[in-house]
């Protein structure tokens, strides 16, 4: 092998530079194919366990976007359709009539209609939901907690590392295969 | 089943834990039988923005590497350059979001290098490898025409001056403590610090946090005057691309064929990027470099002892980063002080069930792990610091300007400064230069 290295003018820099190439072009290779197999096909995303949120208010604010990706979302199936709705009024509230100042929600953006005696349904202007959390919270302390806040993958532009999700204070985002990106509430089984 | 397996399986397995764990136990108002008729709506559920545009991203970015290798190594057009950095632009800031890019994806390969449940899609994978793979082969074409945060500054690059060598050195090594921070914090499971400073995406966003925002705005203003602040001092990909450029197959140069040592090229590069001409070193000077060589060889185990204590130093900041720590040392703070105000956090704790005792814990072993890994980052940083310095004392005569491989975004600004021809012919002007006499 020394004749034709020495006639292809190889010295000891070439050497070293093409030996280092190729060890890069080895561990690149290798990691790559390594990680590949590893690797999922699907992507993920970020979405809020439902049952482990604690309504502090974060998703409002702290999300990228203005205003935020998470909103309130309904599980109709699961809700009473209560008159007086623990998500829907404040607290205090005299009289049950939808007067903004009875209203929890900031913006007025979940709306009730009349079914039949006593039952409302009730659901969720999207563009004007904050994801501020009021009415999960009282619906999920006093009433079936049908209402519950999700990430909403329309608007959610996926970032790399959720700017929620580092402040959320019950770790309640997760990362979820985009072909299931939602954790919905359903009937009781039993 | 294979060991490539349990990964999926994981996924499937909690997500169909996690759709039956939201079945409730019981409602406390019982569904009502309507009689009127009414059928309560199902939950509606928009699909995911942006499924099929990741498989385009990729596709996109194979088909702007090579673009951009194939304007700068071929076509040596710097008008191409801009066309593409424009688009890319567009493209991967403006359009896409940012997200995800390949700057980022080294935490996601980070993490899903140390931590085995967490998933890397394919999609992340060939984002990190490809502008890895292209710097091995052609250097930072990826820098000089597809990464967005590249191409925002170099577009606002417009007064450039040069930067002192020693600045610009020191500065520069930023890149590499900023690169083991990342990879630090996010082997750990404290975040992605690459993605939380990230300068421009609340630009390509259009929305953000003020203190990002002016961040980010600072940087462009710097980047008027000097070109590419980013890039140059803190882009922690650049060093891994810095790395496979130098060992890159076929590399931009400045001229396309024999220099004429016209020095037209001397103050084109914004970036200090081109090496000039150097006489063989006098025996005296080569004495003296071998004499610094030894004297680093020896200060070498020092250097790394300081590197490894300066990393065991500042572990406890760093811990301070990761939310279980950071909870631990708060709902310390509130047991000792009794006035202070609890957080959503220390909150949402104590609703949780766990015990506190069991959180500290947990806390004083995720600070043991910080203190050891960062010990051998802040080691192997000094390590590192001692080879640069080592290489300063290399006194390479060099007989033509060339760029320097590691620097070199491969923008394609001094070729047009080369008169020299493709082909090797030299306009009749420049036909007496080549000798040694104009310098």
């Amino acid at each position: 092998m020394a004749e034709p290295i020495a006639s292809h003018g190889w010295d000891r820099r070439k050497f070293l530079a093409t030996g280092s190439r190729g060890a890069a072009a080895a561990a690149l290779g290798g990691l790559a194919a390594w990680r590949a197999a590893r690797a999922i096909a699907d992507d993920t995303v970020w979405q809020i366990d439902p049952l482990k949120c604690v309504q502090c208010g974060n998703c409002a604010t702290r999300c990228v976007l203005t205003p935020s990706a998470v909103k309130c979302v309904h599980a109709y199936s699961v809700c009473g359709h209560c008159r007086l709705c623990f998500g829907y009024f404040q607290p205090e509230t005299a009289h049950l009539q939808e007067g903004a100042e009875n209203q929890l929600c900031p913006t007025g953006a979940l709306r009730r209609r009349f079914i039949e005696e006593p039952y409302y349904q009730y659901t969720i202007d999207e563009p004007l939901c904050t994801g501020c959390a009021k009415c999960v919270k009282g619906c999920t302390t006093f009433g079936n907690g049908s209402l519950f806040l999700q990430v909403r993958h329309d608007r959610c532009v996926n970032c790399n590392e959720c700017s929620i999700a580092r402040s959320c204070p019950s770790d309640a985002f997760v990362r979820r295969p985009a072909s299931h990106p939602y954790i919905l509430k359903q009937l009781p089984t039993a | 089943m294979a060991p490539a397996k349990p990964h999926r399986l994981l996924i499937a397995a909690a997500s169909i834990v996690a759709m039956a764990q939201q079945a409730l136990a019981e409602l406390r108002f019982p569904q009502p039988d309507f009689e009127s008729g009414y059928t309560p709506p199902a939950t509606s559920v928009p699909p995911p923005r942006s499924l099929a545009w990741e498989v385009v991203d990729v596709g996109v970015l194979g088909v702007a590497l090579a673009l951009a290798a194939w304007l700068v190594l071929k076509r040596r057009s710097r008008l191409g350059v801009i066309y593409l950095t424009a688009a890319c632009l567009g493209y991967f800031g403006f359009f896409r979001k940012g997200c995800v890019c390949p700057i980022g994806s080294i935490q996601n390969i980070t993490a899903g290098l140390c931590d085995p449940s967490f998933a890397v899609p394919l999609t992340v994978v060939a984002f990190f490898a490809l502008p890895l793979a292209a710097a091995l082969i052609f250097g930072r074409v990826f820098c000089a025409g597809v990464c967005p945060l590249g191409a925002i500054q170099d577009l606002v690059a417009v007064h450039p001056v040069r930067v002192p060598e020693p600045i610009a050195e020191a500065l520069g090594s930023l890149r590499y403590v900023y690169l083991a921070a990342a990879i630090l914090l996010t082997s750990l499971g404290a975040g992605f610090l690459i993605c939380r400073y990230d300068p421009f995406v609340a630009f390509f966003r259009m929305d953000g946090k003020l203190p990002m925002l002016l961040y980010g705005a600072a940087l462009l203003l710097l980047g008027v005057f000097v070109a590419r602040p980013y890039c140059r001092f803190l882009c922690p990909y650049g060093v891994l691309l810095g790395w496979l450029s130098r060992l890159s197959w076929r590399h931009a140069s400045v001229t396309p064929a024999q220099c004429i040592q016209c020095r037209l090229c001397e103050h084109s590069c914004p970036f200090d990027a081109i090496r000039f001409p150097a006489p063989a070193p006098s025996l005296a000077s080569l004495e003296r470099g071998r004499k610094e060589l030894v004297f680093l060889l020896l200060l070498l185990p020092v250097l790394v002892a300081g590197g490894a204590w300066l990393g065991h130093a500042t572990s406890r900041n760093l811990a301070g980063l990761h939310p279980t720590v950071s909870l631990s040392r708060r709902i310390q703070l509130e047991a000792d002080v009794p006035e202070t105000p609890t957080t959503k956090a220390t909150d949402a704790f104590r609703t949780s069930g766990r015990t506190a005792p069991e959180l500290h814990a947990d806390a004083r072993a995720i600070e043991a792990h910080f203190a050891t890994r960062a010990a051998v980052a802040g080691a192997l940083l000094a390590f590192l610091l001692g080879l640069k310095l080592m290489a300063l004392t290399r006194r390479p005569a060099r007989s033509d300007y060339e760029t320097d491989r590691s620097l070199c975004l491969s923008c394609a600004r001094c070729f047009r400064f080369c008169p020299v021809r493709p082909g090797g012919e030299v306009p009749p002007e420049f036909l007496t230069m080549g000798n040694k006499d104009n310098a």
